[in-house]
């Protein structure tokens, strides 16, 4: 039987097919796994609760000690760089009662408490203007309230420092490790060409530590479940005058100033 | 042949640059899978070695998202045991030898990953 030219041209195009679309079955095959039986689960000593929030008590943070107590405690533990000039790196910084409580018109306040300085930090807002502006959700709540930085995913836009109200954001604009002394073995530093900023400590919080800052303190600092109404923080906002900063703009900041 | 005594060196010539690769990979020593420095006080790791090998990746990839997104820092190995997810405190605790384990491999198979610009790598290695 003689084939036409017709005849050979459709079996070697069915042929062709047919052999394209195996590989793509072999390599729609080869999609990664998990392993069978494997399951993911909350650590045994994790703490929980609804919205985490912190009360800083400023009539007891006094002396530049007490805050440099603090801050090194949070950038030892966070492998945060001193960096000496305008490209620094800040997780909890201070800063003055004018430039801190911007929202407050008083012209005559009490000496003492506008030459003061507070201790600032990441709001971990109810409504992260940063998480709103991340174009690529590296920048996200969670249930919990507190808002967090996936770096793997970060490509430095910088929008969210631009949404940030509070200033809480910074960038590497080189390598940060030249500027680490002691590197903490047990996380992470960061890369050139990333935002960063605090995380309310949620990867000590998975263990059952309280976040660096509040341990640092001497009681200063109170953290805990802002729903639960037995919690420290709401026994301390129970009983004090606290404010917040720049509530103004309805980004409903977790970090209360008893003042 | 018409013009042969071209064409004829031509076609020799160009089958030799066509099959370049061929040849080329049988002169070439054959690829020998890397001797790995292997934990000294462990068996086993989290999953089977065929499983790791092929997966690891995959493996660190949910991690990441399960311990930063889900809030959950707990893998339960398919053979019941609990590791908490962690490269830096879980992995490179018993890999401890990171020149002689992830490089070595990743070197010989031209993959660059840029795990440790962030991680820190373990401190028994430099």
């Amino acid at each position: 039987m003689s084939t036409t030219r017709r005849q050979f041209l459709k079996i070697a195009g069915l042929a062709a097919f047919g052999l394209g679309t195996s590989s793509a079955l072999d390599a729609a095959d080869a999609v990664a796994k998990d392993m069978p039986g494997a399951k993911y689960e909350v650590g045994e000593k994790h703490l929980a609760a609804k919205r985490w929030a912190m009360v800083i008590d400023t009539r007891k943070l006094e002396s530049r000690e007490d805050f440099e107590r603090i801050i090194h405690a949070c950038h030892t533990v966070h492998n945060v760089p001193s960096i000496p000039n305008k490209q620094e790196i800040k997780w909890i910084w201070t800063d003055k009662y004018d430039r801190v409580f911007t929202d407050d018109m008083s012209q005559h306040l009490s000496p003492a408490v506008r030459e003061k300085d507070y201790l600032l930090l990441c709001n971990h807002c109810e409504n992260p203007p940063c998480v709103r502006v991340c174009p690529t959700k590296a920048t996200f709540k969670r249930a919990d309230g507190i808002v967090v930085m996936d770096y793997h995913r970060c490509i430095g836009c910088r929008f969210c420092m631009a949404g940030c109200p509070y200033g809480a954001r910074s960038f590497n604009f080189g390598d940060p490790r030249p500027y680490l002394k002691d590197v903490n073995p047990a996380f992470p530093t960061r890369m050139r060409g990333v935002v960063e900023k605090c995380t309310f400590c949620s990867e000590r919080l998975e263990v059952g530590l309280q976040p660096a800052c509040v341990e640092a303190s001497n009681g200063a600092i109170l953290f805990g479940d802002l729903d639960d109404p037995n919690s420290p923080v709401r026994k301390a906002l129970a009983e004090n005058f606290s404010i917040r900063r720049k509530p103004s703009i309805g980004t409903q900041p977790g970090v209360y100033y008893i003042v | 042949m018409y013009n042969g005594k071209y064409i004829i060196p031509g076609i020799v010539i160009f089958v030799g640059l066509f099959t370049f690769p061929f040849w080329s990979n049988l002169l070439t020593p054959k690829y020998e899978r890397p001797q790995l420095a292997m934990p000294a006080d462990q068996k086993e790791c989290i999953e089977p070695a065929e499983y790791m090998r092929a997966e690891h990746m995959h493996i660190l990839d949910v991690w990441r998202d399960q311990a930063l997104r889900e809030g959950k820092r707990a893998y339960v190995a398919s053979n019941g045991k609990v590791w908490d997810i962690s490269l830096q405190n879980t992995c490179m605790k018993c890999h401890a030898n990171k020149a002689d384990f992830c490089d070595k491999c990743h070197n010989s198979n031209s993959v660059s990953p840029y795990c440790w610009d962030c991680h820190v790598a373990p401190r028994g290695n430099q």
